[in-house]
């Protein structure tokens, strides 16, 4: 324990020494909500990271990793959040891309693309959901197609609410390689570069007026022939195992910029008198609670080797933060009164706005309520699965 | 009482990886198999059928052959020395069979206050006993519905020439007509609170109550300038406000787990009867309008199991100021979580959810029951509102 606390202090102190002069202006900026701020910045800063050994923490030292355990990451994260750090552009690459390549990537694969993302240099989107796959990701559309010629992949077809394909290099894409195959079968994972004929990236506004995701539209775009992960066929599995290298390190961060959240709330009630009202304490407290419980929640979850129950609680956990958040979104507005409805730059307003519009995301994206609530039921307690209609 | 902790509330953040030992496993394994045998429907109904104070071979087994008693007594006085976490695993699945055992009260409320303010030789003779499981200990709070059950005190005791003569009545007792020995909490002319030890014949009036939930039996308790000798206090010169904090603490974290017991209890009848149950040719755990509640009950579950533990935790690392929120918190989640847990076990059992001879309604009593005791959820979330505003409860 004192070693995390003299690895917490650590992170602390660079963050203090790095995060100022013309990297000031991107504290507390980026994140979810506005994932497109200031995004030239917010580049460079991922260089500065990289510079102090900070990107990819948890990669393994032979990939060019800290190698970190879990409870340093944890505690990274948390120093991360608490020092304002910025939202991350190298996000999807860090936690999601590289250790795919790792884990499935051939040597020349790795080669390439690990560099880029531990520098900072190179940024990722993930081109997954579709307009007819949301939900039923097995639904997918996009078909490639092999050119007999060189060996490439030719890709058409459209990805959605795909994060920052617009500031992004490259994008992994899970499209359809094998003529009349349905569901989880013949899919391919693909690493394409964006910047090609063929690919054409359509921002979309959101709820709160900021532009993270878009709309990628594929016309026989290219993928290089040594650019398939896995097999051809083998997409569904690798497109499953990336989804599970998060395993919630992140998600400890993200509850610190919860509390912070919460106590920009208690400090507005104190401020205009909302906290006169035993109903509003009462909602403020047991928004505490919660949080309490997520973070021990994520506790258990981050078990090496999880109890049988708490592989069924954690099945829970998603459907809890995201739920709990969207609420205090409520909250805070409900706290704000009036003055919630006018857009003003003060920054703490701003900021309150932002997480009551964009926390209706957090019970869509990554798995809705009710895909959680049925994952829940079907896995953690054995209940019957839902029936399939004939696609 | 929870002044001053809003730094506590806000800076407290330090990190673990929360899971049990494997001892810690042992143990909850090795219980749940022998209460799932000895803690039956059938074992619960002839208790409540009778209006019987307990069981009085589970509680033997409990206290005598498994030394659960001794878990979190010292070892300098005959215990294992152990924590809070593995009393809540005992006390969660204590709740989840409704065990009709005088083990809350004995191991939760009364240990932990002999701990916090007896005399050495009262911990000695007392906190041995229990820790041999050769008594059944609860304490006489004046208002156990109070969050802080010790600020007011009920009963009297005047110094006579050799002990005191103690008068006063109090409404509520639990596992009173069952307790080989009563703590009472008594003022002295002084003003300060002393605790005194009764034994059965000590001159009490002991009246069991007819309560609606009957897993757990309370009397009333009458002291008639009932004569006691000196050697029956057993506090060491007055309690402090602090002593019994910290006792309540434990009493507070031991029910909290009993009652996240008792709701995952109520849930697995839920589950086994769904599934069993068919209605338009199929099962109705096929209905995705009863997965998504029972789901929900997971997420809830967790949530409540997730702060129960994790306060425990704390409680075993010693990071006091933080965790008695989170207990309060704890007890907040559980009752909401065990009322909850309990209506759904009612309403999808349908019709014969509210017939006595299904097992809901046990734990439908036992879910009312126990949220009113040590503070309702809004005294609770009073005290963390205050907390967190660090303004002492403005309102």
């Amino acid at each position: 324990m004192s070693d995390l606390n003299a690895f917490r202090a650590e992170v602390r102190e660079w963050m203090a020494g790095h995060l100022n002069g013309k990297f000031a202006e991107l504290k507390y900026r980026g994140g979810s909500g506005e994932g497109d701020a200031l995004p030239d910045l917010r580049k460079e800063w991922e260089q500065e990271l990289a510079r102090g050994r900070w990107t990819c923490p948890g990669w393994p030292a032979e990939h060019g990793g800290r190698g970190l355990s879990v409870a340093e990451q944890v505690v990274f994260q948390e120093e991360y959040s608490r020092a304002g750090g910025p939202g991350r552009m190298g996000h999807i690459g860090e936690g999601l891309m590289g250790p795919t390549l790792i884990a499935f990537g051939t040597e020349e694969q790795k080669k390439r693309f690990l560099p880029g993302i531990l520098n900072g240099t190179e940024f990722w989107a993930q081109g997954y959901s579709e307009p007819s796959a949301g939900s039923d990701f097995g639904n997918i559309k996009t078909r490639a197609r092999q050119d007999a010629e060189t060996g490439d992949w030719l890709v058409s077809g459209q990805k959605v609410w795909t994060s920052l394909a617009h500031l992004s290099d490259w994008i992994f894409v899970v499209a359809r390689c094998e003529e009349g195959s349905v569901g989880r079968n013949g899919l391919i994972f693909l690493l394409m570069p964006l910047d090609q004929p063929g690919v054409d990236i359509h921002p979309i506004k959101q709820i709160g007026g900021g532009s993270e995701f878009n709309s990628v539209f594929f016309d026989n775009a290219r993928a290089k022939a040594e650019h398939v992960v896995g097999q051809p066929g083998d997409g569904w599995k690798i497109a499953m195992a990336l989804l599970g290298f998060e395993r919630g390190i992140s998600t400890l961060g993200q509850q610190m910029g919860f509390q912070q959240e919460l106590d920009l709330i208690v400090d507005i009630a104190k401020e205009n008198g909302a906290d006169r009202s035993p109903a509003v304490r009462h909602r403020l407290a047991r928004a505490w609670v919660g949080l309490r419980a997520m973070r021990y929640l994520a506790m258990r979850v981050l078990s090496d080797e999880p109890a049988a129950d708490t592989r069924r609680e954690g099945l829970a956990y998603k459907f809890h933060w995201s739920n709990w958040h969207r609420d205090l979104g409520r909250l805070a507005m409900d706290v704000l009164g009036m003055d919630g409805n006018v857009i003003s730059d003060d920054p703490r307003r701003e900021r309150l706005q932002q997480m009551f519009l964009f926390a209706r995301a957090d019970t869509i994206y990554g798995g809705t309520n009710e895909i959680q609530l049925n994952i829940i039921a079907e896995q953690g307690l054995g209940m019957p699965r839902e029936p399939r209609g004939k696609s | 009482m929870f002044n001053d902790k809003a730094v506590a509330i806000r800076a407290s953040w330090t990190f673990m990886i929360l899971e049990f030992t494997p001892d810690q496993q042992m143990i909850r394994e090795e219980a749940e198999r022998f209460l799932r045998e000895k803690s039956s429907s059938e074992a619960i109904r002839r208790v409540v059928d009778a209006r019987a104070t307990h069981d009085a071979e589970l509680w033997n087994s409990i206290s005598r052959e498994l030394g659960w008693c001794a878990m979190a007594v010292p070892e300098e006085f005959g215990g294992l020395g152990l924590g809070a976490t593995e009393v809540a695993i005992l006390m969660e699945l204590a709740g989840a069979r409704l065990a009709c055992a005088p083990f809350w009260s004995t191991v939760c409320l009364a240990a932990p206050l002999i701990e916090a303010a007896g005399s050495d030789d009262a911990k000695t003779t007392y906190l041995g006993g229990i820790a041999a499981g050769e008594m059944a200990v609860t304490v006489a709070y004046a208002d156990l519905s109070a969050a802080d059950p010790a600020a007011t005190v009920a009963v009297q005791a005047t110094s006579t020439t050799d002990g005191y003569r103690l008068s006063g009545s109090v409404d509520q007792v639990i596992d009173l007509a069952v307790a080989d020995i009563v703590i009472v909490p008594a003022k002295l002319d002084d003003g300060a609170v002393a605790l005194f030890a009764l034994p059965r014949n000590a001159g009490q009036k002991i009246t069991p109550l007819n309560v609606m939930d009957a897993t757990r039996p309370i009397a009333s308790l009458e002291l008639a300038k009932v004569e006691v000798s000196a050697a029956c206090r057993i506090d060491q010169g007055g309690v402090t406000e602090g002593q019994f904090a910290e006792a309540l603490r434990h009493a507070n974290l031991g029910l909290a787990a009993e009652q996240i017991g008792a709701a995952q209890g109520a849930f697995g009848l839920t589950l086994d009867y769904i599934s069993e149950r068919v209605q338009f040719g199929r099962s109705i755990a096929s209905f995705q309008a009863i997965k998504h509640r029972c789901a929900k009950l997971v997420v809830d579950i967790a949530e409540a199991r997730s702060l129960v533990f994790g306060a425990a935790a704390s409680m075993d690392q010693a990071e006091a100021t933080a965790s008695a929120l989170e207990i309060a918190g704890a007890r907040v989640l559980a009752s909401d979580l065990q009322f909850l847990a309990a209506e759904e076990a009612i309403q999808l059992h349908g019709g014969v959810g509210f017939t006595w001879e299904y097992d809901p309604h046990l734990y439908f009593k036992r879910a009312q029951a126990s949220a009113a005791l040590l503070g309702s959820r809004e005294a609770q979330m009073d005290n963390i509102a205050a907390a967190l505003f660090s303004d002492g409860g403005r309102p």
